[in-house]
């Protein structure tokens, strides 16, 4: 069953396309990606998924409902957590969960069991204005007042942004417990690193989907092959690099290079013997795709 | 690199929020051209360390110095002699590249002609000749970032601060970015940045790790990583900050930064 199904939406603000021709179905159930830098379109795609916005051209369904037209039945299934904090800073914690439950018609004690897990870990804050709170703690209240009134589906735009690999990873936990519980969730992050925690994932650029697939869909779609290659000094490696005619794209990718070849067919013992010759202690080896990969030929090929 | 003398000198640094310690008892040094990585989960008190070391804050016990002069006594000329750049501030919107980099060139009290040159040579290096007239709100992130961190360099500053310079930036122009820190590092430009990309703390020369308020691990990626007995950083910095309770009592720190 189909959950979300958009089609062929476009949306541009003055002379800006924001969004150009995007189609895409996210299934019931699924905890679906939206991957990209800022500028891309996420939170516009979001905005209009949960009736804020207004597309220009095309369609969309949320459970069914059109979001122009059953714009009313949509804010009662969904569930949206904008990327600003935007919860009252000036209300407590509860106050604030409170005022969530209550303008959809809903009680906290009738849907605490929803929340229980990520709420309780705040409840001992309670009394503290939203606005004191620190980041991860913020986060968790902002999920909590989006689920509160038992949504159907969840819109998670970029809840991650800015937030530390820990606070981050504890994020992921929650969301997978909450895909346990049945929701459908659609979620937006610039990290790239983080679409391999969900079923499928959209990589977005520029207002255009430049793919979409679970994550190893997308990494077996790239058919290069990938070589890690480390040695001491980095900057010499990337410029020797460069110059070899071999060279497709070479690039910095955490403590390795990774270098593609223009030829499919590339030697390892070949490369790796070009590459002694200038860095005798250098490492070389093939690795798998990153979907970091992935996204930089995608960028590339689109220009 | 560790033989010349330090351009950071932290030394015991202490800076407390009535009875919170948001920096508790820090000690580093940090070298010329060096790129150090300043990481730390978030309420950890790296921003309140970095405002210390930009001379918009004072410690509450312990000594600092940045390109020599003292963070209690000499805040000012530490403001001259460095640049800082942010994801969230950098550039005025509704002004163009030359009209931005006319302004901070003023601000940093260079001379007209100067700015003059100067503007020339960064336009020219950017590849933004077309765009040099156009409202930054105009242009894309990606060149923004980039122009953003070269107008923090325009008064030729012996330190940079970058604080989360390239968040939401894409896959490309992310590590374009990182060749122009590079660059930066390599003509003598001391570079001081945090980041919450992992891969990016492989990049740095050094790093620091902040827990809680205080300085966790200090090295170089490499032998933080067979320290930690971690494959990568990012593993390093989730054993490490895993062990903090920072939920329960960093939050006057955060909300104090934010």
């Amino acid at each position: 069953m189909n959950n979300v199904v958009v089609e062929n939406i476009s949306k541009s603000y003055e002379k800006v396309k924001a969004l150009e021709n995007i189609s895409f179905q996210v299934n019931a159930g699924e905890l679906f990606g939206f991957i990209g830098p800022d500028g891309a379109g996420k939170t516009s795609l979001f905005r209009i998924m949960v009736s804020l916005l207004v597309p220009d051209e095309g369609k969309a369904t949320v459970c069914g409902f059109d979001v122009v037209k059953d714009y009313k039945k949509i804010r009662n299934i969904a569930g949206y957590m904008p990327g600003k904090f935007s919860l009252y800073q000036d209300l407590t914690v509860e106050e604030n969960l409170t005022f969530f439950a209550t303008i959809f018609g809903a009680t906290i004690q009738e849907n605490y069991h929803l929340v229980k897990d990520i709420y309780s870990q705040i409840e001992p804050f309670k009394d503290r204005r939203a606005g004191a709170l620190s980041g991860g703690m913020k986060q968790k209240l902002a999920l909590s007042c989006a689920m509160i009134h038992k949504p159907d589906i969840l819109f998670l735009d970029e809840p991650t942004t800015g937030v530390d690999a820990v606070s981050r990873k504890e994020f992921w936990e929650m969301l997978h417990n909450l895909k346990k519980a049945g929701i459908t969730i659609i979620v937006s992050t610039p990290y790239m690193d983080e679409a391999s925690l969900c079923d499928r994932v959209a990589l977005i650029q520029g207002g255009s989907i430049l793919n979409i697939g679970t994550p190893s869909e997308i990494i077996a779609g790239f058919e290069k092959p990938v070589f890690a290659i480390r040695s001491g000094n980095t900057h010499q490696l990337i410029s020797d690099l460069e110059k070899y005619p071999e060279c497709e794209s070479v690039y910095p990718f955490g403590q390795y290079l990774h270098f593609i070849p223009k030829n499919d067919n590339i030697l390892i013992d070949s490369l790796s013997d070009t590459i002694h010759e200038r860095h005798p202690e250098a490492e070389v080896f093939q690795v798998k795709p990153d979907i970091e990969d992935c996204f930089i030929n995608l960028m590339k090929e689109k220009k | 690199m560790n033989n010349t003398a330090p351009l950071i000198k932290v030394r015991d640094l202490v800076k407390k929020f009535g009875i919170f310690t948001a920096n508790d008892r820090l000690s580093f040094n940090v070298y010329k051209g060096e790129i150090f990585g300043f990481l730390g989960a978030n309420g950890a008190g790296k921003t309140t360390a970095m405002k210390i070391l930009c001379g918009l804050s004072k410690p509450t016990s312990g000594e600092a110095s940045v390109a020599g002069y003292d963070v209690y006594r000499e805040p000012n000329k530490i403001k001259n002699c460095i640049g800082y750049m942010s994801q969230k501030f950098s550039l005025y919107e509704d002004l163009t590249v030359k009209e931005n980099i006319r302004f901070f060139g003023g601000i940093y009290g260079m001379d007209r002609k100067k700015i003059k040159i100067k503007s020339q040579q960064l336009i020219d290096k950017l590849g933004l000749t077309d765009a040099a007239d156009k409202l930054i709100a105009d242009l894309p992130l990606g060149w923004r970032q980039k122009l953003a961190f070269s107008i923090a360099l325009v008064h030729d500053p012996g330190i940079v601060f970058l604080d989360e310079p390239t968040s939401g930036v894409d896959p490309i122009t992310r590590r374009q970015f990182w060749s122009l820190i590079y660059e930066a590092a390599s003509q003598g430009i001391t570079i001081f940045l945090t980041t919450h990309y992992m891969d990016e703390a492989e990049y740095c020369d050094r790093v620091s790790i902040m827990v809680d308020g205080r300085i966790a691990a200090l090295g170089a990626p490499k032998n933080l990583k067979e320290q930690f007995e971690a494959e990568t950083m990012n593993e390093v910095f989730i054993k490490l900050a895993r062990k903090k309770t920072h939920e329960t009592n960093s939050y006057k720190n955060e909300s104090f930064d934010k």
